[in-house]
C-alpha cells in the first residue's frame, strides 16, 4: 500500500475523528460526506460536521482469528471484534491485552493507539486503533510476548508515521 | 419487458484445474451452453461475463473480449461486458443478460462466469478475495472474510442459541450433495465430528465451515421465451431477477445477523414473480461459510429468524424436505470460483427443473431459486426460475 493511501486516513485511524449530521445529529465513523439516514439526505452534502469519538464502547461480536491476513501472521491467535461505541457508531478492530478466552459479548473496551502491522522490512508501518478492556479484569494474564507499548489515550495529536 | 428463458447451460468441473487456463475453461463452459441450446454462435447478439479479480489473479484485465476472441467470434464484433460484484459477479452478470433480453435490445446472449483462484498461492487468493469486504475499515484492522462471517456466527449463536453442531450440519449436507455431483470440487462425505474437529480458521468457524478456493467456469444461454421452443423442449423461464445492495462493512449493518440486501432482493423477486418461499422446491444459496448458509435461509424466507440452525440439523433442507437446498453441493462442496458461482447456481437449478439432475434430483421441482452474495452482503442477488409447461 502506498504511503499516501494510509497517511490520508491518519486523522481517523489515529484519533477516531468521525462526523455528525447537522440536521439529524446522527454520528458516523468513518466520517461521511453525506448523511445516510437523514430525511434531508441530499442537503447534508458538504455540511457534515467533524465529531470526535470517545473510544469507549462494548464488544457486540467477536472472533478469535487463527488464519490471519497478510501482515497479521505473527499476531495469531488474535481477537477481532465489532465494538459499539458510546456515541453509536460500530468499529471493527482487535481486542488486545486480554486472554482471548476472556473476551465476551458485552465486554467494555476502550480504544488505544497501536501498531497494526508492518509491510515487510522496508514497507509502511500501519498504526491505528485497537481495543483494550476498559476495566482491569480479574486474573488478567501477564502480557507475555506482546511487542506493543502500554496503552495510551485514544485522543492524541496527529503524528507522522514512524518507520 | 419481454419474458426471458434459459435455452442452454454448461459448466466445467470445479476444483484445482492446474492444467487448464482461464480462457480454456471460459470457452469450454460457453460452448457447452451453446451446444445444449442448439444455438449457432452466429446467432449471438451479446456476451456478459462475471469475474471478480482476473487482474489480481492472472494479471489479465479486459477479459470479456478475450473470451469472445478465443471462442472464435472476434470477427463478429459482439458487445462483450465484464461484470464485477465480488462473489456475486456471476449472478449480477446474469441480471445484466436478463435485462438485455427483457428490454428487447438483444435476442440471444451468453452469460458466463469464471475465476482462477488456484493460479496464485492461497495467501494471495485470500488477500484478493478479502477485497470484497471493506478494505480500509475492516481488512486493515485485521479482518478476514472468514473472521467477518465468524462474527455473524458468534452473534447468531448468542441471540438465538444456534449451536456449533447445527452450523456443521450445513457443511455435512453440502458434501453429501457434492458426493453426487461429478462437477464438484469435493466429492467426499463429512461427519459432524470431522467439521467440529477441523483446525480453527476464525472461531467459531473452522476449516470445514469454509468453502474452498476453486477454479471453474459456467455459462447459460438466454433468449426470448416466445422463441424458446425452437431451441429446447424444456425452456426455463427467469421468473425474477433482483439485485440489492447494503453497507460495504459488516460493522455498519442494521442487524449483524441479517443481510438486508438478501431480504430486500428476495422480497422484490417473490413480488415480481407472484411466488412465495413455499413455492420453491429447490434452491441454491450462498453457503460460502456454514453460517452464511443458515442466515440465507432466514433472510430468503425459508426459515423464521433464528430458526434455521435447528431446522437444518433436523434435515428440513435435505432431499425430501419441502425446499431442498444446494443440491449441487453449494459453494462448500461444488466449489467457490467466485465469478462463476452465480452462473453455476443457475446451471444447477435449470438441470433440476428439467429433471436432469441425476442422483441429486428433487422430484417434481417446477420452481427454483438462486441466491448469491458479494462480500458479507454488500450485494445480494436473487433469481427465481420456473419450468414452462
Amino acid at each position: 500500500m502506498s504511503i499516501a493511501r494510509f497517511w490520508r486516513e491518519t486523522p481517523r485511524r489515529y484519533n477516531l475523528g468521525g462526523s455528525r449530521c447537522p440536521n439529524c445529529r446522527a454520528v458516523y465513523f468513518p466520517p461521511r460526506a453525506v448523511c445516510p439516514t437523514c430525511t434531508q439526505h441530499r442537503r447534508t452534502l458538504g455540511r457534515m460536521e467533524p465529531f470526535q469519538l470517545s473510544g469507549e464502547g462494548e464488544v457486540v461480536t467477536y472472533s478469535i482469528v487463527h488464519d490471519a491476513s497478510e501482515g497479521f501472521e505473527m499476531q495469531v491467535p488474535y481477537v477481532l471484534a465489532i465494538v459499539r461505541t458510546r456515541e453509536g457508531p460500530q468499529l471493527t478492530g482487535q481486542v488486545v491485552d486480554i486472554d482471548p478466552a476472556a473476551v465476551a459479548i458485552g465486554l467494555k473496551v476502550r480504544a488505544t493507539f497501536r501498531k497494526l502491522r508492518e509491510e515487510g522490512k522496508a514497507g509502511v508501518i500501519h498504526y491505528g486503533y485497537k481495543f483494550t478492556p476498559a476495566e482491569p479484569l480479574p486474573q488478567r494474564p501477564p502480557d507475555r510476548g506482546s511487542p506493543e507499548p502500554s496503552p495510551v489515550p485514544a485522543v492524541r495529536p496527529p503524528g507522522a508515521v514512524r518507520a | 419487458m419481454r419474458e426471458v428463458a434459459i435455452l442452454g447451460v454448461g459448466m466445467t468441473r470445479f476444483g484445482e484445474l492446474w492444467d487448464r487456463s482461464f480462457r480454456e475453461i471460459g470457452i469450454e463452459a460457453g460452448f457447452q451452453a451453446l451446444v445444449d441450446a442448439k444455438l449457432s454462435s452466429m446467432d449471438l447478439n451479446a456476451f456478459y461475463f462475471g469475474n471478480m479479480a482476473s487482474g489480481s489473479l492472472i494479471d489479465q484485465e479486459h477479459i470479456a473480449p478475450l473470451i469472445v476472441d478465443y471462442a472464435g467470434l472476434a470477427g463478429h464484433h459482439l458487445p462483450a461486458t465484464r461484470v464485477e460484484a465480488g462473489g456475486a459477479s456471476g449472478a449480477v452478470a446474469l441480471h445484466q443478460g436478463y435485462l438485455a433480453v427483457a428490454s428487447g435490445l438483444y435476442d440471444f446472449v451468453v452469460v458466463g462466469g469464471a475465476e482462477k483462484l488456484t493460479d496464485v498461492p492461497d495467501t494471495e487468493a485470500n488477500r484478493v478475495t478479502s477485497g470484497t469486504a471493506d478494505h480500509e475499515w475492516e481488512i486493515v484492522f485485521g479482518a478476514t472474510l472468514p473472521a467477518l462471517w465468524a462474527m455473524v456466527a458468534r452473534r447468531h449463536m448468542h441471540d438465538f442459541g444456534t449451536r456449533r453442531e447445527e452450523l456443521a450440519s450445513v457443511a455435512v449436507h453440502a458434501h453429501e450433495m457434492g458426493a453426487k455431483n461429478p462437477n464438484a470440487h469435493y466429492r467426499n462425505r463429512l461427519t459432524i465430528d470431522q467439521v467440529l474437529g477441523a483446525s480453527a480458521v476464525a472461531e467459531p468457524l473452522g476449516m470445514l465451515d469454509c468453502a474452498p478456493l476453486s477454479d471453474g467456469a459456467a455459462a447459460v444461454v438466454l433468449g426470448p421465451l416466445d422463441r424458446a421452443r425452437k431451441f429446447t423442449d424444456t425452456p426455463i423461464r427467469i421468473a425474477a431477477s433482483q439485485v440489492a445492495t447494503d453497507t460495504m462493512a459488516l460493522q455498519h449493518r442494521r442487524d449483524l445477523t441479517t443481510l438486508d440486501s438478501t431480504v430486500v432482493a428476495a422480497k422484490r423477486a417473490f413480488a415480481a414473480a407472484h411466488l412465495a418461499p413455499k413455492d420453491v422446491r429447490v434452491a441454491e444459496v450462498h453457503d460460502a461459510y456454514t453460517i452464511s448458509g443458515l442466515v440465507a435461509l432466514e433472510d430468503l424466507g425459508f426459515a423464521a429468524k433464528g430458526a434455521a440452525g435447528k431446522a437444518f440439523a433436523d434435515g428440513a433442507y435435505g432431499l425430501g424436505g419441502s425446499t431442498t437446498v444446494n443440491t449441487s453441493g453449494g459453494l462448500k462442496a461444488q466449489g467457490r470460483p467466485f465469478g462463476a458461482v452465480g452462473v453455476a447456481q443457475a446451471v444447477e437449478i435449470v438441470r433440476q427443473l428439467q429433471g436432469e439432475a441425476g442422483e441429486r434430483q428433487v422430484a417434481g421441482a417446477t420452481v427454483g431459486l438462486t441466491h448469491d452474495v458479494g462480500g458479507t452482503g454488500a450485494t445480494s442477488v436473487v433469481h427465481l426460475f420456473e419450468r414452462v409447461n
